[in-house]
């Protein structure tokens, strides 16, 4: 969430120099990033040691206001802050030292670069009279990541040092929110540099001033596509949680006094709660029939904090062919990039409903009742199909059921869901119910499994009360499963449900759908006794072998303090349903099974990932 | 997605601060998003501020135009990104320095050409010469082509450098 824009005439850092030259204190560098760090409000550091990082441990040894959590794969350090930033709104930070822990942090920056999650990634660098000498552990860190960051930094001299965690912190946090990483050489940690407290924030942060504030002709005109809107749709994205809780608040409101269905992209569930009768589903490639086909058939498209991804839209020329766009976001470039729009707005979500529910509210909106009531009929008679529908007989658990019954089963908490990356993330999507943003942290735009342990760790740490659900596949969650020495170590009680198919599930399923069912490389052999793996680590494992076994497990599970692992086994060859198949449009899905064998993936659609 | 008609040659002009990696950001966001680079200059031009100014020429469809400004725009240690094709404000100039090895009937016209493309001589040996010439690139274009059917020849360019007409300027306080 942007913060208030610093004063940038200059006039009040001039005001301040005396104070500042008084203020400025020089202590070794690693203690200026400590003391940097608890300005900016850190209490949490996600991190693993090593010897370029060493005086900065040293330097943390001492400190009793930061908190350190040791993970035990850098990867997971920057998944684990971003499960912090995501539930919180506040920015996460990794601490690594170099080459190798630069490098395997690098998946993680990725990550949090795709799905606009603030990120500070800090970086131990080989002293600086050798960089470029392929010393010991030395990488290219900011070279290797300059394409993964949102901005990155060598700091070079000690009296830049507190100055750039200043920046580093703003940036990644306005504006679009986004990774940043600051590689700190060793010696410039070693050294004595000046702390100058907050007097030097309004020049620390005065280059980088994004956009927030909407031009309010952009809203006018807007609001005057919306007042001729028949079949009107609200198209929302994970901007509409970056901009922080108000937002969703916000969104709610307007779906409320329009009248509007309302779709939420993978990265904005729980922007409008899942019980509202506007919501129809997410949409996308796994959205569900009426969303997209509202999306299709709509005249006014108004998206808010959304992106037209590919996952989105499918194929781009069958794309809502007959509607006027209204695209508002925060990042300018994410206009026009896929989808040409009738009308760009750019700014900060919160502020863009405020001005938008304003105009509407002094122009007296008033829905076309006649054409609205027709659209909703329409859409009912899409929901009727029942999209999401699944027959759960005796015996083997579907997953589709194991889910909705971990969602039914938990409504009355306050539940926190990770996941990984796969067809159980899909399934999550689909069958668990967000009725609050910042609930719900799934790797989107990178799709990387292994996400959703880690990313639960983080969450886990910003809310020791709540309770935590990875939601996982089996074959995600041995990519990042070293992280539960992390979760025994710190007692984190978070609940790993594993969707166990055998299968890496989605490569399954498009292996059957496009590749003539030839199971290329995609069983997941030798799997661990999950139960003992639970048992190794001194935490609880469960097994839920059939339908009658799940709903004790679930209350088992939930029932246990400290972390536990459930193996839910379901049925192995499901598929996730409905799907978009690569190159085709929204109003071309297929429901089920049945529809499998009558729609032929086109070649062109082959090609496609 | 886009058309591939309408490709249009825009030249952009740039405003960043003159630190380590800025073009290393320039360079890498239009290789890793498939942008064309014609030509890009890049110079320190206000040390006191220390701004340097990037010139690039790139082509595309106008989505890819307005693509590549936003992108550019975004980037932490970048300015301003003023398009100086737009409403057909730009003045580029290209200097070239071209190398001819000949003799006889072909050193004669060669230096000819020369002159009448207001080349200036650099360097002369017996059978050589070094001319340089400025212009905008078309003209380089056929300079160079004229030379090389005169003879061996080896080149070097600078790239578009440009700026816009008029009594605007594009300088940023700081």
């Amino acid at each position: 969430m942007p913060k208030s824009a610093p004063t940038n005439d200059g006039s009040a850092g001039a005001s301040n120099v005396d104070s500042a030259m008084e203020q400025e204190m020089m202590m070794p560098g690693a203690e200026v990033l400590l003391k940097a760090l608890e300005d900016e409000g850190v209490e949490v550091i996600f991190g693993y040691p090593g010897g370029a990082v060493l005086p900065i441990y040293d330097a943390l040894f001492k400190n009793n206001k930061i908190k350190h959590i040791l993970v035990r794969h850098e990867q997971a350090a920057v998944h684990a802050a971003e499960g912090y930033a995501r539930s919180t709104g506040k920015t996460g930070v990794v601490l690594v030292t170099s080459g190798p822990g630069a490098t395997n942090a690098v998946t993680g920056l990725t990550d949090a670069l795709m799905d606009s999650v603030p990120v500070i990634c800090l970086t131990g660098q080989v002293p600086t009279h050798l960089i470029g000498n392929d010393a010991f552990q030395e990488a290219d860190t900011t070279g290797i990541t300059r394409a993964c960051t949102k901005h990155n930094y060598l700091v070079k001299q000690g009296d830049k040092l507190q100055a750039t965690v200043m920046e580093a912190f703003h940036v990644a946090s306005t504006g679009r929110p986004g990774p940043v990483l600051i590689d700190l050489p060793k010696d410039i940690l070693m050294k004595e540099a000046p702390y100058r407290g907050e007097v030097i924030r309004s020049v620390a942060t005065a280059r980088y001033q994004p956009a927030v504030k909407p031009d309010p002709a952009a809203i006018s005109a807007a609001v005057d596509i919306m007042m001729r809107a028949e079949r009107p749709i609200i198209y929302g994205g994970g901007g509409l949680i970056n901009s922080g809780p108000r937002a969703s608040e916000l969104l709610t409101e307007l779906t409320h006094m329009t009248g509007w269905p309302t779709t939420l992209t993978l990265m904005g569930l729980g922007a409008l709660p899942a019980s509202d009768k506007h919501f129809l589903g997410m949409l996308g490639m796994h959205g569900t029939y009426e969303a997209n086909l509202a999306m299709h058939g709509c005249d006014v498209m108004l998206n808010m904090g959304a992106r037209f991804d590919d996952r989105v839209t499918g194929l781009l020329s069958g794309f809502s062919p007959n509607s006027t766009k209204i695209h508002c976001d925060i990042d300018p470039s994410s206009v026009n990039k896929n989808v040409q729009v009738d009308l760009a707005v750019i700014g900060d979500a919160t502020m863009i409903l405020e001005a938008m529910i304003a105009e509407l509210k002094k122009r007296s909106f008033q829905p076309h009742k006649a054409s609205l009531d027709k659209w909703w009929a329409q859409i009912e008679t899409w929901r009727k199909r029942d999209c999401l529908r699944f027959s759960q007989g005796g015996g083997i658990i579907k997953p589709q059921y194991a889910i909705k019954r971990l969602c039914e089963m938990t409504a009355d908490k306050d539940v926190y869901v990770t996941t990984e990356v796969g067809q159980h993330q899909m399934w999550a999507a689909q069958y668990f119910d967000f009725q609050l943003p910042n609930r719900w942290m799934t790797s989107g735009g990178l799709g990387t499994m292994g996400y959703g342990l880690p990313a639960a760790m983080g969450v886990q740490v910003a809310h020791p009360e709540g309770v935590v659900i990875d939601i996982a596949g089996e074959a995600s969650f041995m990519m990042n499963m070293q992280e539960l020495s992390t979760l025994a170590q710190y007692n984190l009680p978070v609940k790993m449900f594993i969707i166990n198919n055998e299968w890496m599930g989605m490569v399954r399923q498009w292996q059957e759908l496009i590749h003539g069912g030839r199971y290329s490389e995609s069983y997941s052999a030798s799997l661990p006794d999950f139960v003992k793996l639970a048992d190794t680590f001194g935490m609880t494992g469960l097994v839920a072998h059939e339908v009658g076994d799940l709903d004790g497990v679930i209350t088992q599970m939930l029932d246990t303090p400290g972390p536990v692992i459930a193996d839910i086994r379901v049925a192995k060859e499901e598929n996730c349903f409905p799907m978009i198949p690569s190159g085709a449009a929204h109003n071309d899905m297929l429901l089920g099974p049945e529809d499998q064998a009558e729609k032929p993936v086109s070649e062109e659609g082959m090609v496609l990932v | 997605m886009s058309d591939t008609q309408n490709i249009e040659r825009h030249i952009m002009s740039v405003l960043v601060d003159n630190e380590p990696g800025v073009l290393a950001r320039v360079i890498g966001l239009f290789s890793g998003r498939g942008y064309n680079i014609e030509s890009l200059t890049v110079a320190e031009t206000q040390s006191d501020l220390g701004l340097s100014r990037i010139s690039i020429v790139t082509s595309g469809t106008p989505m890819v135009i307005e693509q590549i400004k936003a992108q550019l725009a975004r980037l932490v240690p970048i300015h301003s990104v003023r398009d100086l094709t737009e409403n057909d404000v730009a003045i580029e100039r290209e200097l070239a320095l071209v190398k001819i090895i000949n003799s006889g009937e072909e050193r004669i016209e060669a230096l000819r050409i020369a002159d009448t493309f207001r080349a200036r001589t650099l360097d002369s040996t017996l059978n050589s010469f070094v001319f340089e010439v400025t212009g905008n690139s078309s003209k380089v274009d056929a300079f160079v082509d004229l030379m090389r059917s005169l003879g061996q020849v080896e080149v070097a360019r600078t790239g578009v450098s440009a700026i816009s007409r008029g009594n605007a300027i594009d300088l940023e306080a700081k």
